[in-house]
């Protein structure tokens, strides 16, 4: 470890500290449906988008037609994405000439894009046509994410009211959300890449003459573009196999640092953007501390693991000051490709600028854990939000009562109907991990899959289903995905991980926009002070620490113990 | 009459012993279905019994550890419902003592409501309405009003207090309760409770918790409970899957230990137990609950509606002061206040004799009284002659009369004493010798001593304290002022307080009150708790969700920091139980894949001797805190009035950082014993 790395690393963090709180109060400002700076420009376009649709912007919806909407738009989109990858071959853009995408494998795509997961088991240079990247995947990048942001806007909202029956309207949210937070970002982020050198072209490749004489055929396309909302919405499907690992998404240091800023900065202050509306900014704040403690310790504890190496190596001779390189960019160094590694997990991006599967046991444990503990920290643009607050309403709940009252966050009684939707809610990730996972470790066909032999292999199996359920969509590699059992196996648990998921949550808000709230006392249970931060800490670590400790004692575990006493696998 | 029965001792033999019978019965799995955590413990006890009986008549089995493994499952399910029959144990003395006072009673109804003839039988054949009459020596034989007639009635069977009550037609003494016993006179009774859900039947059935229904929190703590339950079922179950990756065959019944030691059985056991404990604790501070929900809404109120009489001050106003005119000294003029209220029996003259005899040390003289002139209303004084002076006390324009003294011939200071007085909600009395005008005393309503804290302590639980009183808006504050609640309601009418009340509750306020007459009915029935007098009407008893049996509205303190102590308890426990789970892992996880990789052996933090031993140790650990953990579950958690963060700070240290170590050493010293002794 340097102190270069280490100021890298600091630097990225006080840089999205910065912007946190305006670009929150700017999206508080959207989401209240109030004028701000881009309604001269989209204002016509967001109203003609009403008309054309038939939607009284004005009219709000309860929290059964709100989560109503967000199903039907994502079976739209589900279905028209499935149906541009079916019918690649005969649609225009397409100057490689590549054939329709099979059936297992469209489907597992337009899960995965639809769920704002962006697993891919594919390799977006030898499968997709231009036209499928940019209106069949691209469109996704946009409005999957803007839909996270639109469920944790009802959350958000259903905490701020006392005593209605509505919780917004999705589709006024979800246009809201593209128009003015992800669109006119991801033309700011795709200007700047495209000055950092990502190619923006329909061209389909340029042809180079390497050293030795040969004729090497380079992919193109508009990496740019799609490069940005890849990040801005937590998204993570790169344009090419390998991601930002990419010399054409990732060229730089420079661009690497503004990959891992995009990515979190919206969903970090979409946690301000809550605290704002509820009015109470501390606990935004709050919120904010949990996720920057636990992506600074993960950060901490990759980086030193990386760092330190592989004693098996050093034993062979190999200098142990240049750590673990195996996997990594020397663009980007053990520092920046830990940060990268932390923060796509503790969001759901899941892009990746370094094989996660190549990592020391702890190195790759600690990506794995992340987003295990359920994709909070931040989470996914949205998704992130809503999964902290279902966390905190849990930690209130265990916790809350040893001061002596019924818990209450916010002013907002729990009862037993949002203690029923927020267990059925975390459920669902152990059971879809777990239950996936278990099943392809004893069913032969599937573990024929697995790249390597021992734990590493039992870590590939989990983290693939880890990142399908977390709706990450960052893969461990290793693991052969691309067969009719994992393509399908994972598509149910990314929609699990989703939908399974965010209905309950919604379920949740309509509870609890109907309740009073309740006005602060000595009396209440403090949830914006560093003692809660603490206690929410505490309570996402044991929390996923028991549900999932005996998986990876079995995986990532072992393997950094078995490397410690001199075995690999 | 019988008297009460005392609190038993946390581990009286008397209890003890049924509970383990009782104990026995609760193992009935449709009994147990209630409580899920403990009902999939018996299930998974079952299970691994099963596997023993195998292992026994097998070859290759260990019995000897499934044997031991099967048994103390069987013990954490068996300390379960012992923790919850231990609980219902403590009240079961009070429900016998009861249902004595209940036994054949025999009521002689009234043929007609004019006439004296009746007709008799047994109570349990009374209907609401029937008209009963009872006389001197006769027990009531059910709860209802009284039409005409009165008596006094001893109610200690109920009430502990053996100082018998008066209970008359009409007014808010009307009430009476089946059980309690007519000591003189007679009076007519209208039923107005069915046999079986009599005053003395619900209690009996709450002091029994027979009719105990889960409250709100509890199901949603229970539903809490059930969640982590179903994912350490999946953690488990798949365990089985992971393992056979690496070709570890992991049997039923070290998955059943994993199982059992993870899912939350330490708060699940403990559950009903807290619950009753707590509607226990308050039957012995003698207030009885309808509903485990009222408890539970005491814990979160936010604003207490307090009577001012009887709680904020005591019931009349008392001599604070001898203000006398110039020329006469403190004392002279404490001397005639006194002399003039010897023979006054009113609270306020008993008052200023004490104060005179107090505070300014005066004697009573021996000699006799000459006359007593005795208070009236058209004069509006009272006083004696004695030797030879006429000493009178009374109102001032009274006072003034009597001395022949014109509007402007007082002194100014008189004047100004009186105004002052007026102006902070106090009575003036003024007292004359003769002609001869001597001062003022300062009658006013005492504050309790003492009660200021209380509030104090209150504000800092974060909640509010808001007199209720007739009197004026300037008597009102100056007595807010002084006793330092946060709001007063004055000149209260009974609609004014219902008013109050619902406005409280729009701003998502949870209200506690006390009341006792027929027209506190409404609020009672409004508040979030209603705490009704035993000594109060029939309608204010019905209305309430609790009731008091010793008449204090002072109770309602009590009554808050009950509740509150109820939920910390269950918040505590279930902490403790949660954080228990990391130390288990580090026991288990190892254990259980040593052998497959030994790496793994560095996860064995503990030291523990060899994996049986550590998983039978940390199921003995899981089976036996919860028997450690049944005094705290009876007697509740400290609490202590001091602000939320304090609590949170203080509860999270204990419970959670506890929780989490405490297991580390426990583990290891059964282990330590566990392998001393060779058991496996």
């Amino acid at each position: 470890m340097t102190v270069i790395g280490w100021l890298q690393i600091s630097l990225l963090f006080l840089a999205v500290l910065a912007v946190v709180k305006p670009l929150g109060l700017y999206m508080a400002q959207v989401f209240s449906g109030g004028r701000n700076v881009f309604s001269p420009i989209f204002g016509p376009v967001e109203r003609g988008l009403y008309a054309a649709a038939g939607v009284d912007p004005a009219k709000e919806q309860g929290w059964l037609a709100y989560t109503l909407s967000m199903l039907a738009f994502s079976l739209a989109g589900f279905a028209t994405l499935y149906a541009i990858l079916r019918l690649q071959a005969w649609l225009p853009l397409n100057p490689q000439g590549f054939g329709s995408v099979p059936p297992d494998l469209a489907f597992n795509t337009a899960v995965s894009f639809v769920t704002n997961t962006n697993w891919q088991n594919y390799a977006g240079e030898t499968t997709m046509s231009h036209l499928s990247q940019m209106l069949g995947l691209t469109v996704q990048n946009f409005v999957s994410a803007a839909s996270g942001i639109a469920m944790a806007l009802a959350l958000t909202r259903a905490f701020a009211r006392s005593a209605v029956s509505t919780v917004g309207n999705f589709w006024v949210d979800l246009t809201r959300a593209t128009l003015y937070v992800l669109l006119p970002l991801a033309i700011v982020v795709a200007l700047a890449f495209v000055a950092m050198g990502l190619p923006q072209t329909f061209h389909a490749s340029v042809t180079a003459t390497t050293l030795e004489g040969a004729q090497q055929s380079i992919a193109l396309g508009p990496v740019a573009s799609q490069e940005a909302i890849k990040q801005l919405g937590t998204n993570g499907g790169g344009f090419f196999n390998v991601n930002a690992a990419h010399p054409f998404e990732n060229p730089t240091a420079l661009s690497n640092y503004l990959n891992i800023f995009a990515m979190l900065s919206v969903s970090a202050a979409l946690l301000y953007t809550f605290g704002q509306f509820v009015g109470n900014r501390r606990q935004g704040w709050a919120f904010i501390a949990v996720t920057f403690a636990f992506l600074i310790a993960s950060a901490g504890v990759v980086y030193w693991a990386e760092a330190a190496g592989n004693p098996i190596l050093t034993a062979l001779g190999l200098d142990p000051a240049l750590g673990n390189m195996e996997g990594k960019e020397v663009r980007f160094g053990q520092a920046m490709t830990a940060l990268y590694a932390t923060v796509t997990t503790g969001l759901s991006d899941g892009g990746v600028n370094g094989m996660h599967g190549s990592f020391t046991g702890l190195g790759g444990l600690v990506p794995m854990f992340l987003i295990q503990l359920g994709e909070v920290l931040p989470g996914g643009v949205g998704s992130g939000l809503y999964g902290m607050v279902v966390f905190a309403i849990l930690a209130v709940f265990v916790a809350g009562l040893m001061v002596g009252r019924t818990p209450e966050l916010l002013g907002k009684k729990i009862g037993s109907r949002e203690m029923k939707y927020a267990m059925f809610a975390v459920l669902i990730l152990p059971l879809a991990i777990l239950g996936f996972t278990a099943i392809s470790a004893v069913l032969p066909f599937a573990v024929a899959s697995v790249g390597t032999a021992g734990p590493h292999g039992l870590s590939e199996v989990l983290y693939a289903f880890t990142s399908a359920a977390g709706n990450n969509g960052s893969a461990f590699g290793g693991l052969t995905g691309n067969t009719p059992w994992y393509n399908t196996t994972l598509g149910i648990a990314m929609l699990l991980g989703r939908f399974a998921y965010a209905v309950p949550v919604l379920a949740i808000a309509g509870s609890i926009a109907a309740k009073t709230r309740v006005p602060a006392s000595k009396g209440t249970f403090p949830t914006d002070t560093p003692l809660f931060v603490g206690l929410l800490i505490g309570i996402i670590l044991i929390l996923g620490g028991l549900q999932f400790f005996p998986a990876l004692a079995l995986g990532p575990i072992i393997e950094h113990l078995a490397m410690l006493s001199g075995q690999t696998f | 009459m019988f008297d009460k029965p005392a609190a038993p001792r946390l581990f009286d033999p008397a209890i003890l012993i049924p509970a383990i019978k009782a104990a026995l019965v609760k193992l009935d799995p449709r009994q147990l279905v209630r409580n899920p955590v403990i009902f999939v413990t018996e299930v998974v006890a079952a299970l691994v019994t099963l596997f023993f009986v195998r292992d026994l008549v097998s070859v290759g089995g260990s019995p000897l550890f499934s044997g031991q493994i099967a048994a103390w499952l069987w013990f954490t399910v068996l300390f379960a419902t012992f923790a919850e029959a231990v609980a219902e144990g403590r009240g079961k003395a009070q429900a016998d003592f009861l249902r004595r006072t209940k036994s054949e009673l025999t009521a002689y109804k009234l043929l007609s409501p004019e006439g004296r003839e009746t007709q008799e039988m047994p109570a349990t054949m009374l209907k609401v309405g029937d008209l009963v009459f009872v006389k001197a020596g006769e027990l009531i034989p059910g709860d209802g009003e009284v039409i005409e007639g009165v008596a006094s009635v001893n109610e200690s069977a109920i009430t502990g207090e053996s100082a018998p009550v008066i209970r008359e037609a009409g007014g808010d003494r009307s009430a009476v309760t089946g059980g309690t016993q007519v000591l003189s006179d007679w009076i007519k009774i209208r039923i107005t409770t069915a046999p079986g859900s009599t005053f003395v039947d619900r209690m009996i059935a709450l002091i029994e918790g027979a009719r105990r229904q889960k409250t709100p929190n509890e199901i949603a703590l229970s539903i809490l409970l059930s969640g982590l339950t179903l994912i350490f079922l999946i953690a488990v179950v798949t365990l089985w899957g992971l393992a056979g990756y690496s070709a570890t065959i992991l049997s039923v019944t070290v998955l059943s230990a994993l199982l059992v030691t993870l899912i939350p059985t330490t708060i699940g056991g403990l559950l009903s137990a807290i619950g009753i404990a707590g509607m226990d604790r308050l039957i012995r501070f003698n207030v009885i609950a309808t509903s485990g929900r009222a408890v539970e809404a005491a814990g979160d109120v936010d604003t207490l509606l307090l009577d001012k009489t009887g709680t904020v001050t005591y019931g009349n106003r008392m001599a604070s002061d001898f203000l006398p005119v110039p020329g006469v000294t403190e004392a002279e003029l404490a001397d005639a206040a006194l002399l003039a209220s010897l023979a006054d029996e009113t609270p306020e003259g008993r008052s200023i004799v004490a104060l005179a005899t107090g505070e300014f040390g005066r004697h009573v003289p021996d000699a006799k009284m000459d006359a007593i002139v005795p208070f009236a209303a058209e004069t509006r004084l009272s006083g004696v002659d004695h030797a030879g002076r006429r000493l009178r006390k009374g109102a001032v324009d009274a006072i003034l009369k009597f001395a022949g003294l014109p509007e402007d011939n007082v002194p100014a200071e008189f004047r100004q004493a009186v105004d002052r007085i007026a102006r902070t909600g106090g009575t003036p009395l003024a007292v004359a010798d003769g002609g001869r005008l001597l001062g003022v005393i300062h009658l006013k309503d005492i504050v309790k001593p003492g009660i200021k804290e209380r509030f104090a302590a209150l504000r800092t639980m974060g909640i509010r304290t808001v007199m209720v009183t007739g009197d004026n808006p300037i008597t009102a504050a100056a007595i807010a002022s002084e006793a330092g609640v946060d709001d007063f309601l004055a000149e209260a009418t009974p609609e004014d307080k219902l008013a109050y009340i619902r406005n409280e509750q729009k701003g998502g306020r949870l209200i506690a009150m006390c009341g006792d007459g027929t027209n506190d009915a409404p609020a009672l029935a409004q508040a979030d708790v209603g705490v009704a007098m035993q000594t109060g009407t029939q309608a204010a008893r019905e209305a309430a969700n609790m009731v008091d049996l010793d008449s204090s509205p002072t109770k309602l303190i009590e009554i808050v920091e009950i509740g509150k102590q109820l939920l910390m308890t269950r918040g505590s426990l279930t902490t403790f139980s949660i954080a228990n789970d990391v130390a288990k892992y580090f026991a288990i996880i190892p254990a259980l894949f040593v052998t497959t990789y030994p790496a793994l052996g560095a996860l064995n933090l503990m030291g523990l001797a060899s994996p049986q031993s550590a998983i039978l140790s940390a199921v003995i650990f899981n089976a036996l805190i919860i028997v450690a953990l049944i005094p705290l579950a009876l007697k509740g958690v400290t609490y202590r009035p001091v602000g939320a963060v304090v609590l949170l700070r203080r509860n999270l240290l204990v419970y959670g950082l506890g929780g989490i170590l405490l297991p580390f050493v426990g583990i290891k010293f059964i282990d330590v014993v566990v392998s001393t002794f060779n058991l496996v």
